[in-house]
């Protein structure tokens, strides 16, 4: 989805040198960032529930199978047509000839970033299907021609004053100010006749409750509604570990989800689709199909991975993450950014082709800290890392570097002579207590001044200042 | 438990500690060990500074190295055998020790159990004064009364492995003539990281430049860390942009070690080592 050939690194240093986005994530994620911790604060229960959250999560995983059977038979009780894809490719395939054998011109997609993830915008655009996407901040993306930056906040990256700009020059009704109001107002007026004249809505899923088969979607827009009612089909396209028991269990998880996504109680719109529209219902498809998909998911559980799969998509890993901050979600590349995509890419994409994404880390913690299903990211980023040193991916300066420093670590005694070596050469550089250049140390000093060394390392001072002492003991 | 037990084991226990000093206490800042050595010592301790450590072995731990990993963390099982505990003035190392050499052996039941035992011996060395030897506030013999206005920045290991959050806080509060300012996002990373910090100079130059701007907003004389590693990034930026901030390790405050230089931007351009 990225310019080919560019890498994470020329992606970040753009990134970094673009104030404007450094100032809309900073609004957004730090807005976020501010209302999870009072909505945290208010719920004395919070780890009690991140608890039983992890737990439900847990359990389904375990008993996937079970689950997706389940799911499978209450969803075709329901009238539902159940789809099960293997890969990415398979899952946009089969929306794309549900949509085709309908003779669909324009379909609604209300925000999904599995929809992301299978390629959907671009299948459905290759099908020659006019694709309307009704999230606000996906309607915002698609006008920009870009990819969300994040999970929740598609067009985190974007000012407010950059979306105006972008309105007015695509909208039939330009917003009449930059006010958010008259921005939103003008998003509907273009959006509006386009959910009444869609052929089939597309939509995701947030929780798929196996005892009634029902999928259940969340949003503050109510554009899910919009998308998936007015049409004559109704299409879901779910990853298989968004499995629940039942109704409770996504209760339990919502409570989660929304405090850690948005710092709210709930969201606006809570809805939950069962089934086509049956004799008697006021409103509602005509069919409905629910595409279950894998894409390497059941390899995740067999790599040790499952604990990725409790993810419920809330974005808090995110937001709360000093690199995604500084760099945004478009520099890693990837559908899903952030600590959580830097796990899942390597997964879904192959760590050939995203090994420093589980590298640009700095095992901080914070991440695991406000998950809200105590997903160990940074545990799972490490095991990336050694993969990718088994299967000999580390660049060979790396390697070489690690190798000599480690060969040394094993060998206190060539340690001590080597750190006594070092300390003398790092000191022939040294300039009123730090040491602004030397070599091989460009990744330092291109940006900082390294403090030069004291006289002797603390080993050889302290065996110097204990000799003869009685109770030496062999230091 | 007798009542006399409980009266005559502060009297009795002289714990022998090891003292893990760190690598890059070792090369960087010896005086932040001998610091250590000064508080272990003061708090009852016997110290003793094995010769078989080197370093924790994270920078091949985080590279995805687990068997230089593991074959450093033998090492460092091995050097400390006879310790009652094993303390180090770092949280990151400390935590490594602690929580992640028993992941290092997950498929050897045996040695899963050995660094268990050891892991179970492992204290940063704050938490160890306050959590174990029950220190409150710092004794008078170590106070200075020199006066001064610090800031604090929770390193992340030592925070969120080892819970270390109020214990630095306490002590550093009974030192007469300390004021403590809180910056903003204390807990927030430096962008050190380690290995991180020259895989993505850039990156992390902007992490480090965010904290050195909360830094300098609490206008301290000081910032303290428990964590060289974090004290050099942030110091070294401070000098990089010529902030007349200085940085000391929170050890050194707290054993009234201050004569040492600080890790401070040269004011005075004449002033060479």
């Amino acid at each position: 989805m990225q310019a080919a050939g560019s890498s994470f690194k020329s992606r970040a240093g753009a990134a970094l040198a673009d104030a404007t986005l450094k100032s809309a994530i900073d609004r957004t994620a730090g807005n976020a960032e501010t209302k999870r911790a009072a909505a945290v604060g208010e719920f004395p229960q919070f780890d009690e529930a991140r608890k039983l959250g992890r737990r439900i999560k847990d359990h389904v995983i375990v008993h996937l199978e079970h689950y997706l059977i389940e799911f499978e038979r209450n969803a075709l009780r329901s009238g539902a047509k159940v789809h099960w894809a293997r890969t990415s490719e398979e899952a946009s395939r089969i929306v794309v000839e549900i949509c085709r054998s309908a003779g669909a011109k324009r379909v609604t997609r209300s925000k999904s970033m599995l929809g992301e993830e299978i390629g959907l915008p671009h299948a459905l655009e290759a099908a020659g299907i006019e694709r309307v996407e009704t999230d606000l901040a996906e309607h915002i993306v698609q006008l920009a021609g870009e990819t969300p930056s994040h999970i929740v906040w598609p067009a985190m990256h974007k000012t407010r004053e950059q979306v105006a700009s972008l309105f007015n020059e695509k909208h039939a009704s330009p917003p009449a100010s930059e006010s958010i109001p008259d921005l939103v107002h003008s998003a509907r007026q273009d959006l509006r006749q386009k959910f009444l004249t869609a052929d089939v809505g597309i939509s995701g899923a947030n929780f798929l409750i196996a005892d009634t088969g029902a999928v259940c979607t969340v949003t503050n827009e109510g554009n899910a509604e919009l998308t998936t009612t007015p049409p004559r089909i109704h299409i879901v396209t779910a990853g298989i570990e968004k499995l629940v028991p039942s109704i409770d269990h996504a209760f339990a998880l919502l409570r989660l989800l929304v405090r850690s996504a948005t710092g709210g109680d709930f969201t606006q719109y809570t809805t939950f689709h069962c089934g086509p529209k049956r004799p008697g219902d006021a409103d509602g498809p005509e069919e409905f199909h629910i595409v279950l998909v894998d894409n390497g998911r059941t390899r995740m559980l067999a790599e040790g991975l499952a604990a990725m799969l409790r993810c419920i998509r809330c974005g808090a890993c995110m937001n709360h993450c000093v690199v995604y901050r500084q760099i945004g979600g478009h520099a890693y590349g990837a559908t899903y950014p952030g600590p959580m995509g830097s796990v899942l890419t390597p997964a879904i994409d192959g760590l050939a082709n995203s090994r420093d994404l589980p590298n640009a880390c700095t095992l901080n913690g914070k991440c695991a800290e406000v998950c809200p299903v105590e997903i160990p990211l940074p545990t799972l980023l490490r095991g990336w890392r050694d993969r990718s040193w088994k299967e000999g991916l580390e660049p060979l300066t790396v390697r070489t570097g690690i190798g000599i420093w480690a060969y040394f670590a094993r060998h206190p005694f060539f340690y001590r002579l080597a750190t006594a070596v070092a300390v003398h050469w790092m000191r022939l550089f040294r300039k009123g207590g730090w040491i602004a250049w030397m070599p091989l140390a460009g990744g330092w000093t291109q940006h900082r001044d390294f403090p030069a060394p004291q006289r002797a390392t603390f080993i050889a001072a302290y065996k110097a200042m204990r000799k003869g002492a009685p109770n030496d003991n062999g230091t | 438990m007798t009542s006399t037990d409980t009266i005559a084991q502060p009297t009795i226990e002289r714990p022998r500690v090891g003292l893990f000093v760190t690598c890059l206490v070792d090369v960087v800042r010896p005086s932040i060990g001998f610091a250590a050595v000064k508080l272990l010592e003061a708090s009852g301790c016997d110290v003793v500074v094995p010769a078989g450590q080197t370093c924790c072995g994270q920078p091949a731990y985080n590279s995805g190295d687990r068997a230089d990993a593991r074959a450093i963390a033998v090492q460092t099982i091995e050097a400390f055998d006879g310790c009652d505990y094993v303390v180090a003035p770092s949280g990151s190392c400390a935590g490594m020790l602690k929580s992640h050499y028993p992941r290092l052996f997950e498929d050897e039941p045996a040695a899963q159990a050995r660094a268990h035992a050891f892991a179970g011996r492992v204290h940063e060395l704050v938490s160890f004064l306050v959590d174990v030897r029950g220190w409150r506030e710092i004794p008078p013999e170590l106070q200075t009364g020199q006066p001064m206005r610090i800031t604090y920045h929770d390193s992340c290991s030592g925070l969120r492995e080892l819970g270390i959050k109020d214990q630095p806080r306490q002590l550093l509060t009974s030192i007469n003539g300390l004021e403590l300012v809180e910056m903003a996002d204390s807990e927030i990373c430096c962008g050190f990281g380690g290995t991180f910090s020259v895989k993505f100079p850039d990156i992390s130059n902007a992490m480090v430049e965010k904290k050195t701007d909360n830094i300098a907003a609490t206008e301290p004389l000081l910032v303290l860390a428990g964590d060289l590693g974090c004290l050099m990034n942030m110091a070294g930026k401070l000098s990089r942009q010529g902030r007349p901030i200085a940085a000391r390790h929170v050890a050194e405050v707290l054993a009234g070690e201050t004569t040492t230089p600080a890790l401070l931007a040269p004011t005075d351009p004449a002033r060479r080592d």
